[in-house]
């Protein structure tokens, strides 16, 4: 019993922490099927969301769900502007320099938000409506913080997933995604997709900091889990929006495991090893879909 | 503009296109040697990191600027030679030995991990080598018998032939050797069929399959000579700052590394040595230029790495092809002066199709 008991709450906390991977990935997901770049800033707009949701709850006393609001807007916005300042006059230049340009992007914002006064290097926390409140069932004790993690990211990801399968901007986008130009001769202005894009992703990334601030709080270095968040997205084919929540939870529920179970040190590593294991044995991942060589 | 009356294929691929090249090569040689005179201690030292992370950079340029192969990991084979080199002078082994030593382990490294996954292309590949680095950065922590885990490591001073390498001025001209070794060696790779396979995989991997460039052998050896490079900066490297742990090792460096072939212009050797050169330089120009800016923009202690980042951008955003890129166009409006039009190099507009179905 106790050794279920663990289990459990085990599983419960990789599951909500998966959740947060899911969404980081999601949003890589998005901006590689969209132009066919990783953006390595994802972590930092993780980020830098905690930072703006930080601000809003304790310095100007916003409710938790009007912060939440505001910062996923604020982080849209975000989003858009570095799609139209820095992402955009580089639409048709090679990948690599791209990417190049996202890892620029994320050394600034994060140093950025260690100069703004009140944020800095230091680590914070914010209260929510579910911080100390544990729903028990026996012996099984589990924080309303992951099970509000959980749900939030299940409904935002219902709906992300329900905007590509049924509105005709995300039927636009993901028209884009298959063949820019043949988007374009069908009326598609490409340019209003990848800057939704964007906002889209920036504004994910900014979920996963709110919900990932009552379990590492608020500092610097949040940015680093938008790291762990790649073998997510590889694991579930990196161009699957499904795929980016399986792997999350599958990454969440192994490290967490790991952490329990075996020696120090194979948590930090666990997502690395399943990554490459998939990559060798995988290469799609799990929902991709093979790539053919066009001569 | 010269012309050139070949008359000989080897003409080709000589080292030096033309005669004038090699006398500004002597003139930079002796430019360099005269250095340590002319400046103070400080920057020669400064001169010593940007040749350490040239040879680095060369390593990683012969991957990824010619081979086509991006690697997001590279950190851990400079990780490798250096603490090769740590351990094996705290043995006694003398530096001479320790340092091919260091590139060959790091070689040997990159072969164990070179050849699961250089199957894969493009941002894989870098996830792939990312997540390797990752767990080799790990390892190191961890072999704490071999590596002293977060303690880290002593290292001294290069001592060869009983002359020991424990000033500035000495330390340079030694990795000043060592990079020019490495950028001859380098250029030579390149010249050899097996450096024209490398561009060839670059250009088109299905056409040099079909040309019979057996794949997996010859990336497995831009991995391997990319390593071994590395591996000899990161030696070169532990010697230099004297104290090694896990902590320099990190992802961070993989991305500067990267970001050094990136901005310095992506096939070319050149592109090494000024991506190494503007790494080294912005910080100190960042710390210059503070006087000159507001006390309270002064203070703080991330603006250094906020010009770092916002600097990538610009340089990617009006220059993709990097410094080299620039420094060629420059010459091209000198050589061409009168005929130069503003849209010589102008960007086209391309749109991209995704080879998913």
């Amino acid at each position: 019993m106790q050794f279920f008991n663990e289990f459990t709450q085990t599983i419960i906390n990789g599951v909500a922490i998966g959740c947060i991977y899911g969404m980081v990935a999601l949003g890589f997901v998005l901006i590689y099927k969209s132009t066919e770049v990783i953006n390595f800033a994802q972590g930092e707009l993780l980020m830098l969301g905690a930072f703006i949701a930080y601000s809003l709850i304790t310095m100007l006393h916003f409710p938790y769900w009007l912060a939440l609001i505001t910062t996923i807007l604020a982080m849209g916005i975000v989003g858009a502007l570095l799609e139209r300042v820095v992402l955009r006059p580089l639409v048709g230049e090679p990948a690599y320099a791209i990417v190049i340009v996202t890892i620029g992007i994320s050394y600034f914002i994060k140093s950025v938000v260690s100069m703004i006064p009140g944020w800095g290097t230091d680590t914070y926390g914010f209260k929510t409506p579910f911080t100390d409140k544990y729903v028990r069932s026996g012996e099984l004790v589990v924080s309303w913080e992951y099970i509000s993690i959980i749900a939030i990211a299940l409904l935002l990801i219902a709906a992300v997933f329900l905007f590509f399968r049924y509105s005709r901007m995300g039927t636009a986008m993901r028209a884009t995604s298959q063949n820019q130009l043949a988007a374009v001769y069908m009326g598609i202005s490409v340019t209003r997709v990848f800057s939704l894009t964007w906002t889209i992703a920036a504004a994910l990334g900014g979920i996963g900091g709110i919900l990932l601030a009552p379990i590492t709080f608020v500092h610097m270095n949040m940015g680093f889990i938008g790291l762990k968040a790649v073998p997510a997205a590889v694991l579930g084919g990196f161009t699957s929006p499904p795929g980016a929540i399986v792997g999350g939870l599958i990454i969440g529920i192994t490290e967490s495991l790991a952490g329990v179970y075996l020696p120090d040190g194979w948590k930090d590593i666990a997502a690395w090893i399943i990554l490459i294991g998939v990559l060798i044995i995988r290469p799609q991942g799990l929902f991709g879909i093979q790539e053919k060589k066009k001569v | 503009m010269r012309f050139l009356m070949k008359t000989d294929y080897y003409q080709d691929i000589r080292i030096f296109k033309y005669r004038s090249t090699f006398f500004w090569y002597v003139a930079l040689i002796i430019g360099c040697l005269l250095l340590p005179k002319v400046v103070d201690e400080y920057l020669v030292s400064q001169f010593s990191f940007i040749c350490i992370y040239a040879v680095a950079a060369v390593g990683l340029m012969l991957l990824t600027g010619f081979t086509g192969q991006i690697s997001m990991g590279h950190a851990a084979f400079f990780a490798i030679g250096s603490y090769t080199s740590a351990i094996l002078t705290s043995h006694g082994v003398p530096f001479l030995i320790a340092l091919p030593a260091s590139g060959l382990v790091a070689a040997i490294v990159g072969v164990i991990i070179g050849r699961p996954i250089l199957h894969l292309t493009g941002l894989y590949l870098a996830i792939a080598t990312m997540g390797a680095a990752f767990i080799i950065e790990e390892i190191l922590v961890r072999w704490e018998s071999l590596t002293n885990g977060n303690m880290g490591f002593l290292v001294d001073p290069p001592v060869i032939f009983g002359f020991n390498f424990d000033t500035e001025a000495s330390f340079f001209y030694l990795s000043l050797l060592v990079l020019a070794l490495t950028l001859l060696l380098a250029k030579n790779i390149l010249r050899s069929p097996t450096g024209r396979a490398f561009i060839a995989i670059r250009d088109s991997e299905i056409a040099a399959e079909a040309m019979g460039i057996d794949l997996p052998n010859f990336k497995t050896q831009a991995f391997a000579i990319s390593a071994f490079f590395t591996g000899i900066a990161g030696c070169l490297y532990a010697h230099k700052i004297m104290f090694i742990n896990p902590e320099s090792y990190t992802i961070v460096l993989s991305i500067e590394l990267l970001a050094i072939v990136i901005i310095g212009g992506l096939g070319s050797l050149h592109g090494a040595v000024f991506g190494s050169m503007f790494f080294i330089f912005l910080p100190q120009l960042i710390i210059i230029s503070k006087d000159y800016l507001p006390t309270f923009i002064q203070d703080q202690t991330g603006l250094q790495p906020a010009l770092f980042g916002l600097l990538i951008v610009l340089v990617m955003l009006f220059e993709p092809m990097g410094i080299y890129g620039k420094w060629l166009k420059t010459k091209f409006y000198f050589e061409w002066f009168p005929l130069y039009k503003k849209d010589s190099f102008k960007r086209e507009k391309k749109y991209q199709k995704a080879e998913r179905h």
